[in-house]
C-alpha cells in the first residue's frame, strides 16, 4: 500500500515539475525539445501496449503516426476542418485502421506478425510517397495550422504548445496506468506469458489482442496529428520503418512492458541525441551498439532494471526479516 | 509482344536477385527461427565492398566480388559468434530486436564510410548483345547465369557434403541434429557466413544495373521476407520459386499496371496471402 502511494506521489511530483517548469526555466530550446519528447512518448507508449504487455513486436507503428499525422494534415488544410474536429478523426481514422490491420494481422503469430506489420508500414510510406495528388508525395505537406484557440486559451506560442503536449501525454500515462492496473493489463500480460495458458483459463485471446493493437494504433495516430501540428510540416519519411526502429530504441531503452519507460527512454535518447548534434547523421553508430547490448545484458531496459533492483531489495528485507523471525522463534522455544 | 518477353527477362534478372538475398535468409532462419533483419544491411556492404575494391585499390571486378563476399562471409561469422549464439534460447523478440541493432548499425556505418550519394558502379559487361532478337545487356545475363550456378553449388554442397547434410539436419530438427551428434556451433557460424556471402554476391551483381547507397538493402530485405514467407519458411526451393515469381510479377505489374507501385505489389501480395494462410504458404507442420 505503501509502494503504491509512493508510487503515485512520485508520478505527481514529476508531472508538477514538468507544469512549473516553463515558469522557471523559459528556454525555448528546452522547451521545443520537451514538447517533441512528449509527443513522441505518446506514441511509444502505444507500441508498449502491443510490443511490451502483450509481446507482439508491431512494425507497423511509424505507419500508424503517419496515418495521424496526415490524416490531421490533410483534413484541416484540403478539406477546411476545424482543427480539434480535424484532430478527433484523424485519431479515429487511425484507430479504425489499427482495428482493421489488427483483424486480419493478429491471426499470424511471432514473426510473421512483424513481417506482416512491416509490410504494411511499407505500405503506408509507399502510398504516401506515390500518391502525389493527395498527400503531396515527397514534397510533404506544408502549411499544416497550429491548434486553435479553445475560448479563451490560444496556442500559439511554445509554451503554450508545451502544455498542450504534456496534458495529452499525462491523459495517455494516465490511461496506461488504468490499463496496467485493472484486470485487462493483467490478461495483456498473461498473453505475453503464455497464449495456450491464457486460453484455457478462459481468455480471449484475439479479442484482448485486437484490443491492445487498437489501442497502440490510436496513441500512435494521437502522438502523429500532435506532431503535424506541432511541426507544420510533414513528409514520407515519418512513416518510414527506421522510424519505428527509433521508437523501438526509445521503449527498449527506457524499460519494454515498464509504466515509466516510454517516457524515460525518450527522454534520454531524444536529449543525448540533441546534445551530440554533430553525431546526427551517425548517432544509429552508438544506438545499434547499445540496442544490442541491452537486448543482450539488460533486455528489461533502466525502468525494468531499476524495478528489477528494487524488487530484490525487498526480497531481501522480507527474507531476513522472516529468518529474524525464525531465530526469535527458535530461542523462544529454546527458553 | 517483344515487351512482354522483355520483361519476362528482366523479372528473370530482378529475380536472381531475390533469389540470392532470400535464400541466405531462408538458411539463417533455420538455424535462429527468427527472421534475421540485419541481412539487407549485409546486402548493403556487400555492395560498398565491391565497389571500394574496384574503385579503390582497381581491382578487376571478379576479384572485387570474391573479397566483398569473404569480408561479409566474415562480418556474418562475426555477429552470430558475438550476439545471436549469445542470445539462444531467448525469445523471438529479443533476437529480432538484436538483429534490428544490427542493422541500425550496419546502416549507419555504412553511410558515414562512404557517404550517403549515390555511386554508379562500373561493370566489364557493360556492352549489349543480341539474344534471339532481343537487346539484352550482358551484365542482366550474368546475373541470370551466375544466380543459376550459385544456386546449383549451395544445392550441392547441402545434398551432397557432410557438413552440408549438418545444416540442413539443424534447419529440420534442432533435438534430432544434437542427438546425432552434429556440432550446433560450427553449423551456426557456417551457416551464417554462406548467407552473407551470397547476399554480397547478389548485391556485387546486380549494383551495376541499379546504384550503391547506403539504404539500398531495406527494399530488397523487405522483398527477401515476403518471399521466403511465400515459398515457406526455411525452405530452399520454395526461396527459388519465390524469388523469380516475386521478379516476374514486378517487373510485368510495372510495364502493365504501374510502375509507380511496383514496389507495392509485392507487398499486397503478401498481405493477401497472409490474410488467407496465417502461417504462410508451404508452412510444415503446426506453428
Amino acid at each position: 500500500m505503501l509502494n503504491v502511494l509512493s508510487k503515485r506521489v512520485l508520478i505527481g511530483i514529476i508531472a508538477v515539475a514538468a507544469v512549473l517548469f516553463p515558469l522557471v526555466f523559459p528556454n525555448m530550446y528546452v522547451l521545443q525539445l520537451l514538447t517533441l519528447v512528449f509527443i513522441w512518448s505518446i506514441a511509444v507508449y502505444g507500441f508498449n501496449i502491443i510490443s511490451g504487455y502483450v509481446g507482439y513486436l508491431s512494425l507497423a507503428h511509424a505507419g500508424f503516426f503517419a496515418i495521424g499525422a496526415y490524416g490531421l494534415g490533410l483534413l484541416t488544410t484540403k478539406a477546411g476542418m476545424s482543427y480539434w474536429l480535424s484532430l478527433l478523426l484523424a485519431v479515429l481514422i487511425t484507430s479504425i485502421a489499427g482495428a482493421l490491420v489488427g483483424v486480419i494481422a493478429l491471426r499470424t503469430k511471432s514473426h510473421f506478425f512483424a513481417i506482416y506489420t512491416m509490410c504494411v508500414g511499407v505500405i503506408v510510406y509507399l502510398l504516401i510517397d506515390k500518391w502525389d495528388s493527395l498527400t503531396g508525395g515527397v514534397r510533404g505537406l506544408i502549411g499544416i495550422p497550429a491548434p486553435s484557440n479553445i475560448g479563451p486559451i490560444t496556442f500559439d506560442t511554445l509554451t503554450s504548445q508545451y502544455y498542450l503536449a504534456l496534458f495529452f501525454l499525462i491523459l495517455t500515462v494516465f490511461l496506461c496506468y488504468r490499463i496496467v492496473h485493472s484486470l485487462l493489463g493483467r490478461t495483456f500480460i498473461a498473453i505475453r506469458n503464455s497464449e495456450e495458458l491464457a486460453k484455457t483459463i478462459g481468455i480471449s485471446i484475439m479479442k484482448n489482442q485486437l484490443l491492445a493493437f487498437t489501442l497502440s494504433a490510436l496513441f500512435a495516430g494521437l502522438s502523429g496529428a500532435l506532431y503535424a501540428s506541432f511541426i507544420r510540416f510533414i513528409g514520407p519519411q515519418i512513416s518510414a520503418i527506421t522510424v519505428t526502429f527509433e521508437m523501438l530504441m526509445y521503449l527498449l531503452v527506457g524499460g519494454i512492458g515498464t509504466l515509466a519507460g516510454p517516457l524515460v527512454g525518450t527522454l534520454i535518447v531524444i536529449s543525448l541525441t540533441q546534445s551530440l548534434q554533430f553525431l546526427e547523421e551517425y548517432r544509429m553508430l552508438i544506438f545499434g551498439p547499445v540496442v544490442v547490448l541491452l537486448v543482450l545484458y539488460y533486455p528489461r531496459g533502466i525502468t525494468g532494471s531499476i524495478n528489477g533492483y528494487v524488487q530484490r531489495k525487498k526480497q531481501q528485507r522480507v527474507k531476513i526479516a522472516n529468518e529474524e523471525h525464525e531465530v526469535k522463534r527458535k530461542v523462544g522455544e529454546a527458553g | 509482344m517483344e515487351l512482354l518477353i522483355q520483361q519476362i527477362f528482366n523479372g528473370l534478372t530482378i529475380g536472381s536477385v531475390y533469389t540470392l538475398v532470400a535464400l541466405g535468409l531462408t538458411l539463417v532462419f533455420g538455424i535462429l527461427h527468427v527472421p534475421n533483419f540485419a541481412h539487407g544491411a549485409f546486402y548493403m556492404v556487400g555492395a560498398y565492398i565491391t565497389l571500394m575494391m574496384m574503385v579503390g585499390f582497381g581491382f578487376h571486378y571478379w576479384i572485387a566480388i570474391i573479397a566483398s563476399v569473404a569480408v561479409v562471409a566474415l562480418l556474418g561469422v562475426v555477429t552470430q559468434q558475438l550476439i545471436f549464439k549469445k542470445l539462444e534460447g531467448a525469445d523471438g523478440m529479443r533476437m529480432m530486436v538484436a538483429a534490428i541493432g544490427i542493422l541500425l548499425f550496419l546502416e549507419a556505418f555504412g553511410q558515414f564510410m562512404w557517404g550517403t550519394e549515390y555511386h554508379r558502379m562500373d561493370t566489364p559487361y557493360g556492352s549489349v548483345v543480341n539474344l534471339f532478337g532481343l537487346t539484352v545487356t550482358l551484365q542482366r545475363l550474368l546475373i541470370i547465369v551466375a544466380a543459376v550456378i550459385l544456386m546449383l553449388a549451395l544445392h550441392f554442397f547441402l545434398t551432397k557434403t557432410m557438413i552440408g547434410a549438418a545444416i540442413v539436419a539443424m534447419a529440420q530438427n534442432r533435438e534430432g541434429a544434437f542427438l546425432v551428434g552434429i556440432n550446433a556451433n560450427q553449423v551456426a557460424w557456417l551457416t551464417f557466413a554462406i548467407a552473407g556471402g551470397l547476399a554480397a554476391a547478389a548485391a556485387s551483381l546486380a549494383s551495376p544495373i541499379n546504384l550503391v547507397f547506403p539504404t539500398m538493402g531495406n527494399l530488397v530485405i523487405m522483398k527477401a521476407f515476403v518471399i521466403i514467407i511465400i515459398g515457406g519458411m526455411g525452405s530452399i526451393p520454395g526461396a527459388i520459386l519465390g524469388g523469380y515469381l516475386l521478379g516476374l510479377t514486378e517487373s510485368i505489374g510495372a510495364t502493365y499496371i504501374s510502375s509507380d507501385y511496383k514496389d507495392v505489389i509485392a507487398f499486397l501480395l503478401l498481405v493477401v496471402i497472409l490474410t488467407a494462410k496465417p502461417t504462410g504458404l508451404f508452412t510444415k507442420g503446426v506453428q
